[in-house]
């Protein structure tokens, strides 16, 4: 299996630091750079954000970065068209989140292709939920060794936990608590309870978790109950019109792998 | 039963639950525990005793003669503006406050546009003593003040919503926002028949109280329960869902849903989502929206607060495909000269909203036999402040 998630996961067990950024912030091509500074910062795994008019899920700092994002013109066509020779510079794997309609608007089938031309290993769609996912799409997925990663939260039922186990691949995305992104509850305040539940499980596919990581403690935290955490709301929210988005990046991405 | 729901929650290819995982365990207990609930005893005699007592129905089937006169053709007028609260939006919370307390929830959220339902969920949360909280574009906020008022009065926590277009479609994201953060005691009341199965099938069943009662009273009054044609506005389409659904299988009887055009079909400024849109996926439905080219959803516009709406609920969606109802659109302007029309006709001042379905009867052909019945869903109360400034009165 040449996935590069995969590959990631077998290299390394612990302490993954994956970013999530909305494509199109703070400016419409800051994209490659954003990724290439991360990469080079020393972070394992990018969740490109493809922002949405509606996105449910998230809080309002993402909600806010994808506002901006659209209004500067971002749409998967541009993003596709920005990311055409990224694996010229780029070897982490790449993953694509945003919300169905876009996609599905673009040609679900089309957007799996492309992903696999460019080398994209991934997708994270919050409203397409497993059962949708099996029904329609997986084959043109797996077509396009391309992983659907699938999210559990702290009301998922075990039962479910195991379906969406066995229908994974890559990675499980393990919302820290019940909330929509950025919501501002800290992982001190997670249920320790729902992370060592779920670690007694011994699933097949490692986690990540996400969702109320915003700094190195928390990062550290979430570390001692999955392969590592995911950074989005934190780190868009970074950005600043003084600092160049070279040192920007290199600046938080140390401060999150470095204690006070 | 070509036109109800399936077990997967669609009719034809649209509708199902496209929800993020975050709703999963909320979503999956209302698919499989409302049909057993709402279908028990002790709920039908509750939500049977509620319809009739406290929200005054059956709402009256009633012969408008000098607007028949006017028309050349016979219109009665289904008066669910004379419900407790003006409108048809208290069936539906009714219902879904019965049931929320049989799922043991505690806290009510809901999304309003032009604040009926938001009153109507107020309303219900008043009489049964829980807490409510009720989201609201700020641009709808500012449009309908006297029924935010109301929802206040009565003890919701109104909630404006700045994102977007500041309507309908925001409240109705920020309440999903805030049912994921608040996944164990809170109960979601969704408003018409949108989002992701079970509600367009349970909020049409709710409804569907309005098309029994017709044809009971049709019966009575012209001899047969079938009239020739049932014309209701749609926005989500909650009372289009109602008004037909004791119908949808007998397909002699002519189904028209009216939505609104705004400004016009041909201009940006429009809410009429089946003439301009395409098929996508919003607020957890697969349906028809209002969407640019990259699947972004674009910002509806209607001088009704209520069918502000950039999608449709997914039976609405089913019945244009399928051609078992027929749709059209009202302008703005057509519409404010139907709600003067009936008010100095008839002597009932309708809702912005129900004033669409009013408006098509300038767009059909009718004959004198016919039996026309227009779904009058709401009372004109809330929208005096708009009408005194474009009448000048």
């Amino acid at each position: 299996m040449n996935n590069r998630i995969n590959q990631l996961f077998e290299r390394k067990k612990e302490n993954i630091l994956s970013v999530y950024f909305t494509a199109g912030f703070p400016n419409l091509n800051d994209t490659v750079e954003i990724i290439q500074q991360l990469e080079k910062n020393g972070v394992d795994l990018i969740e490109i954000g493809m922002p949405f008019s509606d996105p449910t899920a998230d809080g309002p700092t993402i909600q806010r970065t994808s506002e901006i994002a659209l209004k500067n013109g971002m749409s998967i066509k541009v993003l596709f068209e920005q990311l055409k020779t990224i694996r010229e510079s780029v070897s982490i794997p790449l993953v694509l989140m945003g919300y169905l309609n876009p996609v599905y608007q673009y040609g679900v089938e089309k957007f799996c292709q492309k992903c696999n031309e460019i080398g994209i290993d991934g997708t994270i769609l919050p409203d397409l939920p497993l059962d949708e996912f099996e029904a329609n799409y997986k084959t043109i997925f797996e077509q396009n060794n391309l992983h659907n990663i699938l999210l559990i939260t702290p009301q998922t039922s075990e039962a479910r936990i195991r379906q969406i186990d066995d229908a994974s691949e890559g990675f499980i995305y393990m919302v820290s608590s019940s909330s929509t992104t950025g919501a501002g509850k800290k992982v001190e305040d997670f249920h320790a309870d729902y992370f060592e539940r779920i670690q007694a499980m011994n699933l097949k596919n490692p986690r990540l978790i996400g969702f109320g990581i915003s700094d190195n403690a928390t990062f550290t935290n979430a570390c001692k109950y999955a392969s590592g955490a995911i950074i989005g709301s934190a780190f868009v929210s970074s950005f600043s019109e003084e600092v160049k988005t070279a040192d920007s990046v290199a600046q938080f991405v140390k401060n999150m792998l470095t204690a006070d | 039963m070509k036109y109800q729901v399936d077990e997967k929650g669609y009719y034809g290819e649209f509708g199902g639950a496209w929800i993020p995982e975050m709703m999963f365990t909320n979503v999956d207990e209302l698919k499989r525990r409302y049909l057993e609930i709402i279908e028990s005893d002790s709920f039908k005699k509750e939500f049977d005793q509620l319809l009739k007592d406290y929200v005054g129905r059956p709402s009256p089937l009633y012969y408008a003669s000098r607007l028949s006169e006017h028309y050349g053709s016979r219109i009665y007028l289904k008066r669910e503006d004379l419900n407790h609260t003006g409108s048809h939006k208290l069936n539906n919370t009714i219902g879904q406050i019965l049931l929320a307390q049989q799922l043991g929830k505690t806290r009510i959220i809901a999304e309003t546009g032009a604040g009926q339902h938001g009153v109507a969920t107020a309303t219900v949360c008043a009489l049964k003593g829980i807490k409510c909280i009720v989201y609201m574009g700020a641009l709808d906020v500012s449009r309908q003040a006297p029924n935010v008022k109301k929802m206040k009065m009565l003890g919701a926590e109104v909630i404006p919503v700045h994102s977007g277009n500041k309507t309908l479609k925001d409240a109705t994201n920020e309440a999903m926002r805030d049912w994921i953060n608040n996944p164990e005691d809170t109960h979601y009341i969704i408003g018409s028949v949108v989002g992701p199965h079970p509600y367009p099938d349970m909020v049409a069943r709710f409804q569907s109280v309005i098309s029994a009662e017709m044809k009971k009273q049709l019966l009575e009054q012209t001899g047969s329960e079938f009239p020739t044609r049932i014309l209701a506005c749609v926005g989500g389409g909650s009372n289009a869902a109602g008004a037909f659904y004791h119908f949808l299988d007998d397909e002699q009887v002519e189904l028209i849903g009216v939505e609104a055009a705004g400004k016009g079909v041909d201009t940006n400024e429009t809410a009429a989502t089946l003439t301009v849109g395409t098929p996508g996926v919003l607020h957890s439905s697969r349906t028809v929206l209002m969407q640019n080219e990259d699947g972004q959803i674009t910002e509806p516009y209607s001088i009704s607060a209520g069918l502000d709406y950039p999608g449709i609920g997914p039976l609405h969606a089913h019945l244009f495909k399928t051609g078992r109802a027929k749709f059209l659109a009202a302008t703005d302007e057509e519409v404010l000269q139907a709600v003067l029309l009936l008010t100095q006709k008839e002597g009932i001042i309708p809702a912005l909203e129900s004033a669409h379905a009013l408006a098509a009867l300038d767009k059909i052909k009718m004959n004198p036999d016919d039996v026309n019945v227009i779904n009058l869903s709401g009372s004109g109360n809330k929208d005096m402040e708009t009408y005194l400034d474009y009448f000048g009165y």
